[in-house]
């Protein structure tokens, strides 16, 4: 994906059905604001440079009834303050369009304003920050010698400070042990709030008896790097978790109810029920199983059955939902309710294949379970041990908390979530989204890699490859007939042919033949090779006929995606077998196989043979169809590409919003460097663990060492996880100075 | 001694203004859009 050059197929893809170009649901989904202006909010994946938020605020600005827009780059959103007495918000998403940037509207209704979560983190974040600081600046002139009544001052300050701050900051941290304790199981969080309430309830005591060693710093510090583990965690999960979710409103969730008397009203996917009148736009899908009350009609099945060219259904013949009208609008009667449709049953399916997969528990889960107990025995021990041998349990208790606070995983917390953020961070600019760092752990562990093939291993829209076409004008004819119709086929003839689209007066579209028209007294035909007079088709599946006689014929081939058989190549240099799944018949299966290097390729299969495929080995499983759904959620690992149906997105791991497949290896390499990583992280906590634990134990851990190793120990390991952005740079041809400025120039 | 009096509050009042200024910041919106931000600042229109 190039910035900031519009590609031309998000020009072209303009789907007369699509909700952005409905300006009666854009205005249901727009926020109100109270001022007669609303606000509607569009998602720009591939917006990335300055050049791309001037592009499309001017272009949106140029809008008359367009008050402000503003592109939010890290969110990837524009969001669009409008008059709606000024127009209608249907131009909004064809505008962004012809700036050259693929959009989608995000619906407010499924969006909280803001993140309570995250802004709690971050202030807890900014008082901990606040305090430990301040603190730190008494505990450094304690540390250099202040004494007598200027060190109980300093702690009668440093204790002021310290226990709202703790208060405040640890209530996170205190609630999540609560919980957990409660329900009678323990967490990461019980030994931190246990040492953090210890090391302040002891230094009060010190502060109050005039003691020497008080670990406010060592709490309030404590405090602030866990909560920037946890902020970091949240942010990233929240990121990801945003752009899927928004990925998952393209589809309208319903259907255009028509009620005997003729009047239409859009009702919601669970209010449909068996026997109700449904009208489907072209371009629309069917939300429920129906069969169909209009005269034939082709529809696409390529997101079900996963293959690309249209099926003709008959009028009373079933169609499955999911399926796109193609020549609509047609009339369908409801067969059964949305719970008990095929998208229903494939739901249950993944769930079935959830519940059999046992899910290996999270890296930093298993650390968490043996360190609790680990540590506490230790602390215990220390205590029991210093107070039976010397008889001081003050030391005791002195040298116990000193062994808490010094075990606390300030490092562990890190370990695993700055890796993830870093990763997750790389992923995103390739234009990879990931749901949560355990996706990103189970991709490294994969050992082969199954594709789907329509849509995922090529783009799903066929191409034309071949036409044979006396001269000029019998073009110009075709593209024009071409361009009257949503047939996938037509719409691969309107772009092959590249002509100036000429405007028909009448273009009749007959379902399973083709279109005809009249065309300068001549009946044109463009459509199967029997309806155009061919006896005996020898090439190409669309013909052009003019008054019954064949005038030329198109051949058509499904493209792979950029970078497919570069990817392929890739996996399988790096010792991941390729297989290839697809529901599609031989022909076209082994074709694409052979075409992207594959040497296994499995066809006609059904969502069961694949999700049985899956399950086997760790598999990480690419696809899109609604049919690979269950395979993805019985895979190892997942990934589907943006264009997926909801379903499929939403049991993927991994999002990929790009066209380019090299995103696979590159999202392999990228997890196994981050577990790698992890791997060193935890060597490195459990390594401070190992040197400072003695220290503690034996009595020699001041606050002032403390709060070295502390810091030291949380401070390597971000700057190890920041290894993994130079271990997953790519290999450029020019400098990346050049090939940005390059890109911004263009 | 008596310097501290006024050093030690000055400080505090220092630390807490910053605190208060960066929540204040958190509020108004200033950490929605990081990379946008560092974005725009390559626009040549001042008019935004």
């Amino acid at each position: 994906m190039t910035c900031c050059v519009p590609s031309d197929f998000a020009v072209v893809e303009n789907d007369p059905a699509a909700i952005e170009n409905d300006g009666a649901a854009l205005g249901a989904l727009s926020r109100r604001l109270g001022d007669g202006t609303a606000q509607l909010e569009f998602a720009v994946p591939d917006a990335h440079c300055a050049a791309c938020i001037r592009t499309i605020e001017t272009s949106l600005a140029a809008l008359p009834m367009v008050r402000t827009a503003r592109v939010n780059l890290t969110r990837r959103r524009v969001r669009i303050v409008y008059d709606p007495t000024q127009g209608s918000p249907a131009t909004f998403a064809p505008t962004i369009k012809a700036a050259g940037y693929h959009t989608y509207v995000l619906d407010p209704s499924q969006e909280s304003d803001g993140d309570p979560v995250l802004a709690e983190l971050i202030r807890a974040l900014g008082v901990a920050g606040f305090a430990a600081g301040n603190i730190m600046l008494f505990s450094v002139s304690v540390w250099s010698g202040a004494n007598d009544a200027t060190r109980d001052l300093f702690h009668w300050i440093s204790a002021l400070i310290a226990l709202p701050a703790i208060a405040y900051a640890g209530r996170i941290f205190f609630r999540s042990a609560w919980r957990a304790l409660r329900v009678g199981k323990t967490n990461m969080d019980v030994p931190i709030s246990i040492g953090v309430i210890l090391a302040t309830a002891l230094s009060l005591f010190e502060t109050i008896n005039s003691g020497h060693h008080a670990y406010f710093d060592g709490a309030t510090m404590l405090l602030f790097f866990l909560l920037i583990g946890r902020t970091l965690d949240h942010l990233m999960r929240e990121r990801a978790r945003n752009t899927i979710s928004g990925l998952a409103r393209l589809q309208p969730r319903g259907g255009t109810l028509v009620r005997p008397d003729g009047t239409r009203e859009y009702v919601k996917l669970r209010e449909i029920e068996p026997g109700m009148t449904l009208e489907i736009k072209a371009g629309e899908r069917l939300p429920v199983d129906s069969v169909l009350l209009s005269p034939g009609s082709s529809f696409d099945y390529s997101i079900i059955t996963g293959e690309s060219l249209p099926h003709t259904i008959d009028v009373g013949q079933p169609v499955v939902a999911g399926a796109a009208s193609l020549a609509g609008p047609v009339q369908v009667r409801a067969e059964r309710a949305a719970t008990d449709s095929f998208l229903a049953r494939m739901a249950a399916m993944m769930e079935a294949a959830e519940g059999a997969k046992t899910r290996p528990r999270r890296i930093a889960d298993r650390a968490a379970s043996l360190y609790a107990p680990v540590v506490h025995t230790i602390a215990i021990g220390t205590f029991l041990g210093w107070g039976l041998i010397s008889g001081d349990w003050h030391a005791a208790l002195t040298n116990a908390v000193a062994v808490l606070i010094i075990t606390c995983p300030c490092a562990l917390a890190l370990a695993v979530p700055i890796v993830h953020v870093v990763a997750a961070g790389r992923l995103f600019e390739r234009g990879i989204l990931m749901k949560d760092g355990a996706a990103l752990e189970r991709i490294a562990e994969i050992d082969s890699v199954a594709f789907d093939k329509t849509g995922t291993l090529t783009s799903g829209t066929p191409r034309l490859v071949r036409s044979s076409l006396p001269d000029d004008a019998s073009a110009a004819i075709a593209a024009a007939l071409a361009a009257s119709s949503t047939h996938p086929l037509s719409r691969a003839i309107a772009h092959g042919l590249d002509q100036a689209p000429r405007v028909l007066d009448e273009a009749t579209e007959i379902a399973g033949k083709g279109i005809e028209a009249q065309i300068d007294g001549a009946t044109w035909r463009l459509g199967s090779a029997r309806w155009c007079g061919v006896t005996d088709p020898t090439d190409g599946s669309v013909w052009l006929s003019r008054d019954g006689r064949p005038v030329g014929s198109f051949a058509f081939e499904d493209s792979l995606r950029p970078g497919a058989a570069g990817a392929v190549a890739t996996l399988t240099a790096r010792g991941l077998p390729v297989r290839l799944l697809s529901g599609d018949a031989a022909g076209p299966v082994l074709a694409a196989a052979w075409e992207a290097g594959i040497s296994e390729a499995h066809h006609s299969l059904a969502p069961e043979d694949k999700l049985a495929d899956v399950a086997r080995g760790r598999t990480l499983m690419v696809g899109d169809g609604i049919n690979d759904a269950p395979a993805l959620r019985a895979a190892h690992a997942s990934m589907a590409p943006s264009t997926a149906a909801d379903i499929g997105r939403s049991a993927a791991d991994f999002v990929l919003t790009g066209d380019d497949l090299g995103a696979v290896p590159f999202a392999i390499h990228t997890a196994r460097s981050a577990a790698r990583i992890v791997v060193e992280n935890l060597g490195i906590a459990i390594g401070y663990n190992a040197i400072a634990l003695p220290l503690a134990i034996s009595g020699q851990v001041t606050p002032l060492i403390a709060a070295i190793a502390m810091s030291a120990s949380s401070v390597i390991v971000v700057l190890n996880a920041m290894r993994l952005r130079l271990m997953t740079r790519r290999p450029r041809a020019t400098a990346p100075g050049v090939a940005a400025l390059k890109e911004r120039t263009a | 001694m008596s310097g501290l009096a006024i050093t030690i509050p000055v400080a505090m009042l220092m630390g807490l203004a910053a605190l208060g200024i960066f929540l204040w910041a958190l509020r108004s919106g200033q950490y929605e859009d990081m990379d946008g931000a560092s974005q725009r600042i390559l626009d040549e229109d001042d008019t935004p």
